[in-house]
């Protein structure tokens, strides 16, 4: 699964004012890279780029030197996007959320579940969620299907310390399956030895 | 897409409450019309094809703002436009199941619509045939509307301005024919020119939703 992801010379505006330009990076199956920057600076811009929700102002993003705006049902299939909402129906339950999305994506649901340590909570509709539950619910659908490429944006928002290091877990073995990461933070993350990009 | 169709289905009959607004709208609508025109049967049996179709179409507009708005509001449609399904392929979905789900509960209010119509018993079939075909269509074309005007401010509003004249055709056709089979005529071809309509834009608008919702 793994794979090499390009950016190259990327420009992206929002609004009329351009966010940020030139920027250039490549991240190589197994790595990490930290978006780091001021509230403002682009990190989720940067990210819907990168998953093909917007288009770049100017500049490209290839995955294994193909441009991926050229097919981008394959590029959502290699790619797992975690937004800041947990995109969640209050009157699902988080099984019945998950199966629906490995209906689309693939993977066990229940091992997903399980992974975020969300199984006693299978069968409760999501409006009794807390946020961070939620927020851990969210986290699990990256884990349907293999794909390469999750792109996050503040996942840690409203974990505690437990989930912080479930994740941790999660990451690492996407990463030794030569996996790519690319978080948005401003909290200490649980991904060592990951590279470092200022916005 | 499929699992789409049957998420959408799951979530209706969680609420089923949007979908009964939408045929009370429908049932209530008509009620009126004896009150308006007078209660003689010549008078409403002369309005009720287009008073039928007319109120079935907007209450099956009554549901449609929330069509995409739900999903881009919590992060879901960022989700499914990432998940590897053509966007027309989602805006196909999301169109059947607006049928499904307020479309077709309309068909089976629609006796009881035609009865405070006072619309002679015979037209009664083609009255819902033709209600079957125009609501896919508006389903549809509502779905574009919707598509469109997704991050707008005032959507709600700009949709049925959008959507209403581009139904036009289907009142006149769908109308026509619900006149044709209470008076005796030959529903056939209105029938059919709503038929050749839904054929068209079921390829058509789909693509030009998906557009729209890429483009969002």
């Amino acid at each position: 699964m793994a794979g090499l992801l390009d950016a190259v010379e990327l420009a992206a505006r929002r609004g009329g004012r351009v966010v940020f330009a030139g920027l250039s990076f490549l991240a190589a199956p197994g790595e990490a890279l930290l978006l780091l920057g001021p509230n403002g600076a682009g990190k989720s811009t940067l990210l819907r780029l990168l998953a093909g929700l917007l288009r770049p102002a100017a500049g490209h993003v290839a995955w294994d030197g193909e441009e991926v705006g050229a097919d981008p049902a394959a590029h959502g299939a290699r790619t797992r996007y975690l937004g800041h909402q947990d995109a969640i129906k209050p009157s699902l339950t988080p099984i019945e959320d998950l199966r629906f999305w490995s209906r689309l994506r693939g993977g066990d649901p229940a091992a997903a579940l399980d992974a975020l340590g969300l199984s006693p909570l299978a069968a409760l509709p999501c409006r009794t969620l807390s946020a961070g539950q939620r927020r851990r619910l969210a986290l699990a659908r990256l884990t349907l299907g293999d794909a390469p490429l999750w792109l996050l944006d503040e996942p840690t928002l409203g974990l505690d310390s437990a989930s912080v290091d479930r994740l941790g877990g999660l990451l690492a073995g996407h990463r030794g399956r030569g996996g790519i990461v690319l978080a948005a933070t401003h909290l200490p993350l649980p991904l060592p030895g990951a590279r470092e990009l200022r916005l | 897409m499929i699992p789409v169709f049957l998420r959408e289905l799951r979530l209706a009959l969680r609420h089923p409450a949007e979908a009964l607004a939408a045929v009370l709208f429908f049932v209530i609508v008509c009620a009126l019309f004896p009150f308006g025109v007078g209660p003689s049967p010549e008078a409403l049996a002369r309005l009720a094809p287009g008073a039928l179709v007319t109120a079935a179409l907007l209450a099956a507009l009554l549901p449609l703002d929330r069509l995409f708005a739900g999903e881009a509001e919590d992060g879901s449609l960022d989700l499914l436009l990432t998940a590897g399904l053509p966007p027309a392929g989602l805006a196909l979905a999301k169109a059947a199941a607006h049928w499904a789900v307020t479309g077709l509960p309309l068909l089976l209010a629609a006796p009881v619509a035609a009865a405070l119509l006072a619309l002679p018993v015979e037209g009664w079939g083609v009255a819902i045939l033709a209600l079957g075909l125009a609501s896919a269509i508006l389903s549809l074309l509502g779905t574009l509307g919707a598509a469109l005007t997704l991050g707008a401010r005032r959507g709600g509003v700009l949709l049925p301005l959008l959507v209403l004249p581009l139904a036009v055709p289907v009142v006149i056709f769908a109308a026509g024919a619900i006149e044709a089979g209470a008076g005796g005529g030959e529903p056939r071809p209105f029938l059919l020119l709503l038929a050749a309509f839904l054929a068209a834009a079921l390829p058509l608008v789909p693509f030009a939703a998906g557009a729209a919702l890429r483009e969002g």
